[in-house]
């Protein structure tokens, strides 16, 4: 049982990588993987700061701002270099990957006997549920900002941009500048997820970023798949289902583990079951079409 | 109202394939004037409402609006004065977004975007009001995606998100391209009606001859990135739709 409350706690630290690709890549239309990069600045820049005994709540804004700052830096090569989002994102995250290095000064910093947010309350005396009513209320308190934020006239500026170009511009918004702040929101969310599971896991290590990007692209797509089948149009629902999207996917990454699958092939497993999840809507489609 | 003076464009620039959509073109349409652009395919008619529109900027001359020279604006910036309604319904409206979001967008399409809740019930009603004047019963439907709708109620849609913000200048390109005759008729008349209500500057551009015949007060023929013909409101009004013909023979 605790095995998958671990799996929902690891869901819901992920939850701002799922939101962070559902505003780049739903809201957006930019398919940007500076993920794996913002992810591991996230946690490197909390590590640091926890590491000087400094409090975790000077870490979040932290994390916060330069989280932005690399998909700000990714958007302002993608709109004003005019280079394909992809190639921006790659390039910055690649980058990252020494700037997290050099921050870092060595491969891991494990982060044992520091306070960090896990300890900020203590209801429970079982750990587990103790970082669950932590994770839940943060959880929460995201997704009510972004929410909030959505529906604000700027908020459906945003939305407006990545549907019709051309119409939002001509209703006054300068949309390489909504881009270069969707990707620094949608990015900062992302550094916030690093934060999250570096004082979850207790350490920050430099591979901990590779190939995380799927972790939210999974999320979305198990979200999407939930929107499209149930003509969801409602900001609030969405969000709420790319939550649920992000506990879902480490949910069944546990089952797969609990059924005796080899750790080594979880990578595998994982972009095979985004596979089918993309997959299967489209499945029934073509049979209802073809017979 | 808007002042457009020597002006030039071109496309691929420099290279073989060179086009020189507008080739020295000088222009003045006055406040309240109604202008109707004819001319054949590949004229320079969409580059010109382009320039004027400011998503494309010239490489040589000068426009102004309001007396304000804006040639280095950009389209977002121009919006402060100009509504525009294009061809294809799916660039005046974002699919994804509820009827209402649109109109909230149009709404304040002069003002910045804050980070605060502008739908509310007296908004609602507002739009509902608006949408009510067309007659198409789409009122009740302000919170679907407006992508569900047909493509000739969305630019009707398109047509009144014009006026829902402080509009001086109202650009047209093809509006009715893409719809049946009724709805054609339609948007036309809902158009020349909201043109005189508001007392807009209008520029029309269309290849119905019989449009360009019966709505606007000044008319021009375009070719090849040229002003050929420019015919004023009483010269207009003492043309006939054979003579309108003609100018394409
Ligand atoms: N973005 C572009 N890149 C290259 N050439 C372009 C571009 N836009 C327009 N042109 C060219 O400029 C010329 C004028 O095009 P424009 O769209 O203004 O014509 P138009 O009068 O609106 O024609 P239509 O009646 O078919 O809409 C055409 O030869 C067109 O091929
Ligand atoms: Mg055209």
């Amino acid at each position: 049982m605790d095995f998958y409350l671990t799996a929902i706690l690891q869901g819901f630290c992920f939850s701002g990588i799922a939101l962070g690709i559902f505003i780049s890549m739903k809201i957006f239309n930019i398919p940007d993987i500076t993920t794996d990069g913002s992810y591991t600045l996230g946690a490197v820049f909390t590590a640091i700061v926890l590491m000087h005994h400094i409090s975790t709540f000077i870490a979040l804004p932290l994390v916060i701002i330069v989280g932005a700052l690399s998909g700000a830096l990714t958007g302002f090569i993608h709109t004003k270099l005019k280079i394909n989002a992809l190639l921006a994102g790659i390039l910055v995250m690649y980058s990252l990957y020494s700037v997290n290095l050099t921050l870092m000064g060595r491969s891991n910093l494990p982060l044992i006997n520091v306070p960090g947010i896990f300890n900020v309350l203590n209801l429970s005396n079982n750990a587990n549920l103790n970082s669950f009513f932590i994770l839940f209320t943060f959880v929460v308190l995201i997704a009510l900002i972004i929410g909030f934020l959505l529906k604000t006239d700027f908020g459906i500026a945003m939305r407006a941009t990545g549907d019709s170009e051309t119409m939002i511009r001509s209703l006054g918004v300068n949309t390489d500048r909504m881009k270069i702040i969707g990707l620094a929101l949608a990015n900062s969310l992302t550094a916030l997820s690093g934060y999250l599971v570096s004082q979850y896991q207790g350490f920050t290590d430099i591979n901990m970023g590779i190939g995380i990007v799927i972790v939210g692209l999974g999320s979305v797509i198990i979200a999407e798949t939930f929107i499209n089948f149930f003509n969801i149009t409602s900001v609030w629902l969405s969000l709420g289902l790319v939550l649920l999207g992000a506990v879902i996917f480490q949910l069944v990454l546990a089952i797969t583990l609990d059924l005796g699958v080899d750790a080594n092939l979880l990578k595998l497993v994982t972009a095979v079951f985004v596979l089918v999840v993309i997959i299967i809507p489209r499945l029934k489609f073509n049979s209802l079409t073809k017979f | 109202m808007i002042g457009i003076h020597n002006l030039y464009k071109s496309f691929n620039q420099g290279k073989a394939n060179q086009i020189n959509a507008i080739n020295g073109i000088s222009l003045n349409v006055n406040a309240e004037e109604f202008l109707v652009i004819v001319g054949s395919n590949g004229s320079g008619k969409s580059t010109l409402l382009d320039l004027i529109a400011g998503s494309i900027l010239p490489e040589k001359g000068k426009i102004e609006i309001d007396c304000l020279d804006v040639t280095n604006y950009h389209d977002y910036k121009r919006s402060e004065w100009i509504a525009r309604v294009f061809q294809n319904p799916f660039s005046g409206t974002a699919s994804q977004l509820s009827i209402l979001d649109n109109f909230r967008l149009a709404a304040i399409r002069t003002q910045p975007k804050r980070l605060s809740i502008g739908i509310n019930l007296s908004f609602k009603n507002k739009v509902k009001e608006k949408i009510s004047l067309l007659g198409m019963g789409l009122e009740n439907k302000i919170e679907q995606p407006i992508g569900s709708l047909s493509g000739g109620q969305r630019q009707a849609l398109t047509l009144l998100m014009s006026i829902m913000d402080d509009c001086k200048v109202l650009l047209l390109d093809e509006p009715t391209a893409a719809l049946d005759p009724r709805s054609s008729a339609l948007i036309m008349q809902t158009a020349d009606l909201l043109i005189k209500n508001f007392k807009l500057t209008a520029v029309l551009i269309t290849h119905n001859l019989k449009d360009a015949f019966n709505y606007g007060n000044r008319i021009i023929l375009m070719n090849e990135g040229q002003i050929m013909k420019d015919f004023d409101a009483n010269q207009k009004k003492a043309l006939s739709q054979t003579d309108l013909y003609n100018w394409f023979a």
